[in-house]
């Protein structure tokens, strides 16, 4: 009897994960799709939804087209480029975070940990001092993240093996290594012309995007993110020990590394175009994980959908609360932080009770 | 097949195994026997491929199916997602499971007597739980060895025999080289064809349960006193135990 209740209970409750998620994924789509239209609307110059999203239907079907009106240029060449790079770099900011948290099997580290964030900061504070723009900056900004990666990897590397707890230890010397480099280039850049660039491009911004910039970070941002979702099975089993990942066939470290390159690529892409902008990659991929669960498959896409609107959202509030703007890092830390707060009290209550 | 021939692994001055050899073919099972320290996580481990052996060889499928003690629980996977993960040698770097993939793990959780928590999450279930699902893990693997570490450490009485039935008829089908450890000569005796006696002198000795499993050898084993008896089962038939001597009160 016990046996038959079972078998038939076992599909409903599939069908019930099932129907959640598809759920939950609708809802993420609805919130994004609604936050761009308020960020391409909302501003000094306000332009009407239907209008807004007329114009970029128009942007789309005949992308050649002369922009005669204002609210034609505003839509189209001031605020779609700054919101699709928003999306882009908050859902590149999310699924790596997520990323790394799995391969860490670690959910309070984020891309900051690794030194990636600050190895990329040096990068662009020593690229705008010299005086390199454009892809040359964008080239920097990568190689240094990845020097950090690497730099990172060198220290943590004790016999032959990383530890998880050496690795975390290694970013965070690597990490205040290259912020005490890129203080000292501050304190040695001209006060006149590239200090304000270097301080205002630190603290994170999307106000300086255009569509040339937007596409300069997108292959960036698209392809390792697209990567890091392929990986997103393999990403389940890294989560696990490591002799049961390796007994299932993974070669750990090998692939932990291209996990780390990939966020390299997406951190330096995201930080070369709009500064550091902390926060996105912990507090995202949390509340991904309480909507859809840990499975990476599910926790990947979601993280990404979410992190996009979020970051879009954070976006227009830092440009339409004040007249003038307020840098992205300051509001991704007030919002950021508490809720930090909030997930860590309750991670580490929901462990010590079970 | 699976096995080790002249293994030898030494941490520092320390051998800790010394010219080791033993092998477990296909359809049949071995339990790994041996006081604590002695390497029988190291014989494991090298089994698995997971501990470098200094000299020797090791014999083994590319994937083996690893059955641990405890699965990592940090992670909020549904049963049939973990079995399923026994699918991703198959599937390579950037392969997705399928739905094939979803029934094999399904097949292989009801082997193991797991399939009624399919769809539970694997870090709320109990220590017993865990281990039906870390085996249907293996299982899924589709190896043909499977090797489980003390599976019947954390168990009580109940479980323990549930444990033991579920091995004998993994044996069944005589299909898989199994392999575990424990430390109790009984489980030997219940759910294995071979044992492995890995004595403290650092010699070790393989062979046939019904040669290595006596009370001679055993003594050596452990250092105690051991008694062969013969029980009446439940549905009267005779079993044999192993009972060392200090079990039990002394009898008037």
């Amino acid at each position: 009897m016990t046996t038959m209740t079972q078998e038939e209970t076992a599909p409903a409750a599939h069908r019930i994960h099932l129907a959640r998620q598809t759920l939950v994924f609708a809802l993420l789509l609805a919130l994004l799709v609604v936050a761009f239209t308020v960020s391409l609307c909302v501003g000094r110059f306000s332009v009407p939804p239907g209008r807004a999203l007329e114009l970029i239907w128009q942007g789309i079907s005949d992308p050649s087209r002369e922009l005669a009106g204002i609210d034609e240029r505003i839509v189209l060449l001031v605020r779609a480029p700054r919101v699709v790079l928003a999306a882009l770099a908050g859902a590149g900011l999310a699924i790596s975070g997520a990323g790394l948290q799995g391969v860490f099997r670690n959910p309070l580290v984020s891309p900051d940990i690794l030194g990636i964030s600050q190895g990329a900061a040096f990068g662009g504070a020593l690229a705008i001092m010299l005086g390199i723009w454009g892809f040359p900056l964008i080239a920097m900004v990568f190689l240094c993240g990845m020097a950090a990666v690497i730099l990172v990897g060198l220290l943590s590397r004790i016999n032959g093996r990383s530890e998880t707890v050496t690795v975390i230890l290694s970013g965070l010397v690597i990490s205040s290594m290259f912020s005490a480099v890129v203080s000292l280039l501050q304190f040695i850049a001209d006060p006149n012309t590239s200090l304000p660039a270097i301080v205002y491009w630190l603290m994170g911004s999307f106000a300086t995007a255009t569509w040339e910039r937007t596409l300069v970070a997108a292959p960036g941002l698209i392809l390792g993110s697209c990567f890091l979702w392929m990986l997103r099975f393999r990403l389940n089993i890294l989560s696990l020990d490591e002799a049961e990942a390796r007994s299932l066939g993974a070669n750990t470290t090998r692939e932990r590394w291209l996990v780390f390159c990939l966020i390299a690529v997406i951190v330096g892409s995201q930080v070369a175009v709009s500064g550091i902008i902390g926060w996105i990659g912990i507090v995202i991929p949390h509340a991904a994980r309480l909507l859809v669960g840990h499975d990476h498959r599910a926790l990947l896409p979601a993280a990404a959908v979410l992190g996009a609107g979020f970051m879009v959202c954070i976006d227009t509030l830092a440009r339409t609360a004040t007249a003038a703007e307020i840098p992205l890092g300051v509001i991704t830390a007030l919002v950021g932080a508490p809720i930090f707060a909030a997930l860590l009290r309750h991670h580490y209550r929901e462990r010590t009770g079970s | 097949m699976i096995g080790l021939t002249d293994a030898v692994v030494r941490f520092g001055a320390r051998t800790i195994l010394d010219r080791l050899s033993f092998s477990v073919p296909v359809g049949r099972s071995l339990a790994i026997l041996g006081p604590n320290g002695r390497g029988k996580t190291t014989t494991l481990k090298a089994m698995l491929g997971f501990q470098r052996l200094d000299e020797g060889s090791r014999i083994a499928p590319v994937i083996v199916g690893y059955v641990p003690q405890t699965g990592s629980s940090n992670q909020r996977y549904r049963a049939i997602d973990v079995a399923v993960m026994g699918r991703a040698a198959h599937l390579g770097l950037f392969g997705q499971p399928g739905p094939s993939d979803f029934e094999i793990a399904q097949a292989a959780l009801e082997r193991a007597g797991a399939a009624r928590f399919a769809d539970h999450f694997f870090d709320r279930l109990s220590g017993g739980e865990r281990q039906l699902v870390l085996l249907a893990r293996a299982l899924a693997t589709g190896s043909e060895a499977i090797v489980l570490d003390e599976p019947a450490a954390a168990l009580d009485l109940r479980n323990q025999e549930r444990l033991l039935d579920l091995l004998k008829s993994l044996r069944e089908p005589r299909d898989k080289a199994i392999a575990f450890t424990t430390h109790d000569p009984n489980h030997a005796l219940a759910a294995a064809d071979d044992a492995l006696l890995m004595m403290p002198d650092g010699q070790s000795l393989f062979g046939p349960v019904a040669e290595t499993i006596t009370p001679e050898h055993l003594e050596q084993l452990y250092g105690v006193p051991m008694r062969v008896v013969d029980l009446a089962g439940p549905t009267g038939d005779s079993h044999r135990a192993v009972l060392p001597a200090f079990a039990g009160i002394r009898a008037a």
